[in-house]
């Protein structure tokens, strides 16, 4: 599936915690329909750019934001920010399957936008399950505690509760580093088959994933002030074979970072 | 990159740390064995003293108890006067009144200023200095409530419940008792639920609000049933201290031991009830059948909240298997 669109614009995007700044003039487009994914060392500002997206950064006091981030050309800034969160779906770094049985887990985004429906709740909780490859390992065991899977399958039980509520995108904050291999390359394959369906977002410290597994690589990095910035973004392959720049080929080749 | 230095020989220097560390280790390996028996034997012996002396208290009051408790003495009301007479039904009606109106008074509240405490406070604190300070003073009160003894809050709900709001509450009432009793319970429901909140991990709300949730549905729906066993527990301590108390008691209900039929009547808890048997009449042996009974009260009081909340717990957090 190509298409080529963009599905958000960032526009010389600067970002603040209080006094430090922690992203400097960001200009990236995302396109629709693929997976993109963000490098760069620690504290270089990835993740805070992700949780740009869906605004997570509100949550913080003392942060705020510049400049523009454009979703299908409309302002982040000028949606509801629960109606965006529901557009824009978070997987999370570490697993965060809520201490409810594993329906309820699927269910719970639908029924905050006020779906009551049993049987249409029970339709999504499969459909989000089996996307997430999540079914056949549960199927016989909904009404179990989210908490009693295993990490990789408590990562694709949170897969499946942000696919429940239909986003349009869909944001991972290194969603394989707290599993094992095996279950690290469940993910991988598992974003693979979403891309079809969503704009997929994904921060990631290992290289090989997102050699592997993206479309699309943004390499940042951060500067002497400590603020991060964007060096370079293109198609995966481009940036891992023939970078443009000296500073992202000393980064993939393991020089620093 | 790391292959290559791995490949390098430890250093010498933290090649004798480890081998020093080895040699003082087996030589005073027995010593240290040692040492840790004596000390899980101290222990033990803590432990067991502190189980014992509860199982001696409570059976003694147990048995001594249960030589006057039969079906009569359940049944009938205190007689009044120095001998003693009757039995202790209608205290036992008074403890229940007064646990079920001072909690339907005191968890709403308590439990709400705890959300507010959690989830609230800290934004509005940001928005306004003056609601910042209000807060700063909310939360030493809370501090220094806990801790004022039962009989400051008798006065305080005679003053203010008995005699300055005689016509509302009727005086010495069931419900001036709850009153003043459930501003004594407030402090330990705000304090045990705003820690149950706080241990709901931060993961979890951000979660909610991920998904698109509303603050509001995250708390209802995510934060409370996650905090339910730490808020329960709140709410059991605080029953048993309004079972056990006299004090705030005694000026507050009256100590009529007639049955109590309306929120306006006095009353006597069971608690009172005790100390009035043991101290003003000839019969102890009843003081001990009523403390037996308000022991039961309470293991059953308790039992009872404590499966009612694990039941509900169990349906909402699905099977552990």
């Amino acid at each position: 599936m190509t298409n080529s669109s963009t599905k958000l614009k960032v526009r010389d995007f600067n970002f603040y915690y209080g006094e430090f700044q922690a992203l400097r003039g960001i200009d990236v487009e995302i396109p629709a329909h693929q997976i993109t994914s963000i490098i760069g060392p620690s504290g270089c500002g990835k993740s805070t750019f992700l949780r740009a997206f869906n605004r997570m950064n509100d949550l913080i006091p003392t942060a705020h934001a510049e400049g523009q981030i454009l979703m299908d050309g409309h302002d982040l800034y000028g949606i509801d920010v629960v109606d965006l969160r529901k557009r824009v779906g978070m997987v999370f770094q570490r697993p965060n399957p809520f201490p409810k049985t594993i329906y309820d887990n699927v269910a719970y985004g639908p029924r905050s936008h006020g779906l009551r429906d049993g049987a249409g709740l029970a339709e999504i909780v499969e459909r989000s399950l089996r996307q997430a490859a999540l079914w056949d390992e549960v199927k016989n065991d909904l009404d179990k505690s989210g908490l009693a899977l295993s990490g990789g399958q408590q990562q694709r039980l949170c897969i499946a509760r942000a696919l429940a509520v239909e986003p349009e995108i869909i944001l991972m904050d290194e969603p394989a580093s707290a599993l094992d291999p095996v279950a690290t390359l469940k993910i991988e394959e598992l974003i693979q088959t979403l891309k079809e369906l969503y704009t997929i977002v994904i921060v990631t410290h290992n290289m090989q994933q997102a050699a592997r597994a993206s479309d699309y690589t943004t390499f940042f990095n951060m500067a002497e002030n400590r603020a991060g910035y964007l060096v370079e973004h293109g198609p995966t392959k481009e940036i891992f074979t023939n970078p443009k720049e000296k500073l992202t080929e000393d980064y993939i080749t393991g020089r620093f970072g | 990159m790391s292959g290559k230095e791995l490949s390098t020989p430890i250093p010498e220097a933290l090649m004798e740390g480890a081998t020093a560390r080895k040699g003082a280790g087996s030589g005073s390996l027995t010593r240290r064995k040692l040492s840790q028996a004596i000390a899980f034997g101290v222990f033990w012996l803590a432990g067991l003293l502190a189980v014992a002396a509860l199982f001696w208290i409570v059976g003694y009051v147990l048995v001594e108890g249960f030589q006057v408790i039969n079906v009569e003495f359940l049944t009938t009301r205190p007689q009044g006067g120095v001998s003693g007479e009757g039995g202790l039904s209608t205290t036992i009606v008074a403890t229940l009144y007064l646990v079920v109106f001072t909690m339907v008074l005191a968890t709403p509240i308590g439990v709400g200023a705890a959300i507010y405490l959690t989830e609230y406070a800290a934004d509005a604190s940001r928005r306004s200095k003056f609601l910042a300070r209000l807060i700063m003073v909310a939360r030493a009160g809370v501090e220094i409530l806990a801790g004022v003894p039962s009989i400051i809050y008798g006065l305080f709900g005679f003053a203010l419940f008995v005699v300055a709001m005689n016509t509302f509450t009727g005086g010495f009432s069931i419900l001036s008792a709850s009153l003043a009793g459930a501003c004594m319970v407030l402090p330990v429901i705000i304090r045990t639920s705003e820690e149950a909140l706080l241990a709901v991990p931060r993961s979890y709300r951000e979660g909610s609000l991920a998904l698109g949730a509303t603050k509001w549905q995250t708390i209802t729906q995510l934060v409370l049933p996650a905090a339910l066993p730490g808020i329960v527990t709140g709410l059991i301590l605080s029953v048993g201290r309004i079972v056990a108390e006299t004090a705030i008691f005694w000026v507050t209900i009256g100590g009529s031991y007639r049955l109590p039929t309306s929120l306006k009547s006095a009353g006597r808890p069971m608690a009172l009830h005790v100390y009035m048997l043991a101290t003003e009449t000839r019969a102890f042996d009843k003081a001990m059948g009523t403390a037996a009974i308000l022991i039961l009260t309470i293991v059953i009081l308790n039992l009872g909240i404590n499966l009612t909340s694990r039941y509900y717990s169990k349906q909402v957090m699905g099977r552990t298997q």
